[in-house]
């Protein structure tokens, strides 16, 4: 049976980790290696790195960066952020990246999402999605958040799995940060519209809310950031709590 | 030594690295004299299978391939590529293997493409060797290989049950990546660099 996918998502910035991680004992906190190296052993199933590197030169450390932890992860990683083109998107692959993600740059150019699906195959195409409730519409917004468009979150998702986009990553930004819990009814409604696989991410706070998301909106991964990185919630302990569900999750042998 | 195939179907750099990881060494091979050199050889692949196949043709190696008595190891597309033919494309392959690769059925409410982590059913067969019985690979794909219990040496149900792995003579595919399956996926390659 197809596992549900639990991602833990990384932000790096010039080659190295942001924010302060926690949970285990590191020589170097900053290192994506060691931390990418870590997470897999706990079991996470595949990981999102999102790279907020501000100035191009520096994307050449990113590209570093990819080729190191490619080389130390066995399991599946995605990498996010800054990708506009199908030569963005191409030194990643051959740098040893699973998957690209791309959100502002596919609202501003639909037609990259089939550029590089046409390229690499759909498999290598997620697209990210923030999304936040206005005036009682779900309207995608760019930039990281900061930039509201006029597009709703549901048709932007239809229209760029048509184009080629092999994965959806949904944030609500609503929820994002709340540790409240998944937005289940929306991720529910998003996914019983699409015939891609669909990521859920934004409001972890406890197991309860992992088990909640699979069991409420069925979706096909979980995304969380802090509560990994504090060791709030412990990989091989929520997988206990999803098996313990019935919910299909890869164990550690 | 292992040869890997570079005919520019898709990244290598996942499958290099895991065999750096594993000790085993590697070349590439891009002549027919080149793939006398290696007691192994490895075809990868990602993307469209008939893509692939054209570029395969472009590098002159498809009928030196076809005459290898030393054991042959497929990748994703590398697999599909051993088999007779696929509906990607409407592609005419190797044909090592008289099996059809076929595009997942979406009314049987599964998406498309198959990603993730799914458990694979082997059986008896060097390959698979100290692997788990229920052990877990990370697949990516869109179009699967018929299941025939004559060729199957693993299976997989994602919508319907299809091979997973596939065997005849010294030629071996797999579905999943091992590249990329923890220490399932790790076993998997020392195996096969194993088989004699």
């Amino acid at each position: 049976m197809l596992s549900k996918r639990i991602i833990p998502c990384l932000d790096v910035k010039d080659g190295r980790t942001v924010k302060g991680i926690n949970f285990v004992d590191l020589r170097d906190a900053g290192d994506p290696v060691e931390l990418a190296a870590q997470y897999a052993q706990q079991g996470a199933d595949e990981l999102v790195f999102l790279d907020i590197t501000a100035t191009h030169e520096k994307r050449k450390t990113t590209i570093e960066m990819v080729k190191s932890v490619a080389r130390q992860l066995n399991i599946p990683f995605t990498i996010g952020g800054g990708i506009s083109s199908v030569a963005d998107a191409e030194a990643l692959l051959s740098a040893g990246a699973d998957k690209i993600s791309i959100n502002s740059a596919a609202v501003r150019n639909p037609v990259l999402i089939e550029d590089l699906a046409r390229a690499f195959g759909v498999q290598f195409v997620v697209l990210a999605v923030d999304t936040k409730l206005v005036n009682g519409r779900n309207l995608v917004h760019l930039n990281g958040g900061r930039l509201v468009t006029a597009i709703e979150t549901e048709s932007w998702i239809k229209d760029a799995e048509t184009r080629g986009a092999g994965e959806i990553l949904l944030t609500s930004m609503d929820h994002d940060g709340t540790k409240q819990g998944f937005d289940c009814s929306l991720l529910r409604k998003i996914n019983d519209r699409i015939n891609i696989p669909i990521i859920a991410s934004g409001g972890a706070g406890k197991t309860a809310h992992f088990t909640e998301v699979f069991v409420q909106a069925d979706v096909d991964a979980a995304l969380a950031a802090s509560v990994f990185h504090y060791g709030e919630i412990l990989i091989p302990e929520l997988k206990q709590e999803l098996n313990a569900h019935h919910i299909p999750v890869r164990l550690q042998s | 030594m292992i040869g890997i195939i570079n005919y520019g179907a898709g990244n290598i750099f996942s499958l290099t690295a895991a065999l750096d990881r594993l000790g085993l060494q590697y070349g590439m091979v891009n002549t027919e004299a080149e793939l006398q050199a290696y007691s192994h050889i490895i075809i990868p692949g990602v993307g469209h299978a008939g893509a692939a196949m054209q570029k395969l043709r472009a590098t002159g190696l498809v009928e030196p391939i076809c005459k290898l008595t030393k054991p042959v190891l497929g990748i994703c597309v590398g697999m599909q590529l051993l088999t007779a033919h696929s509906e990607e494309g409407d592609s005419e392959l190797l044909g090592i293997v008289p099996l059809n690769t076929r595009l997942f059925d979406k009314s049987l409410g599964i998406k498309i493409p198959h990603m993730g982590w799914n458990t694979v059913q082997h059986q008896n067969n060097l390959l698979f060797d100290g692997v788990d019985e229920f052990a877990q690979f990370y697949f990516v794909h869109s179009y699967f290989i018929e299941y025939k219990p004559i060729f199957d040496i693993a299976s997989v149900t994602y919508g319907n049950r299809f091979s997973a792995a596939i065997n005849r003579d010294n030629f071996y595919g797999v579905q999943f990546h091992p590249e990329k399956s923890g220490a399932a996926g790790e076993q998997l390659l020392k195996n096969f660099s194993n088989i004699n």
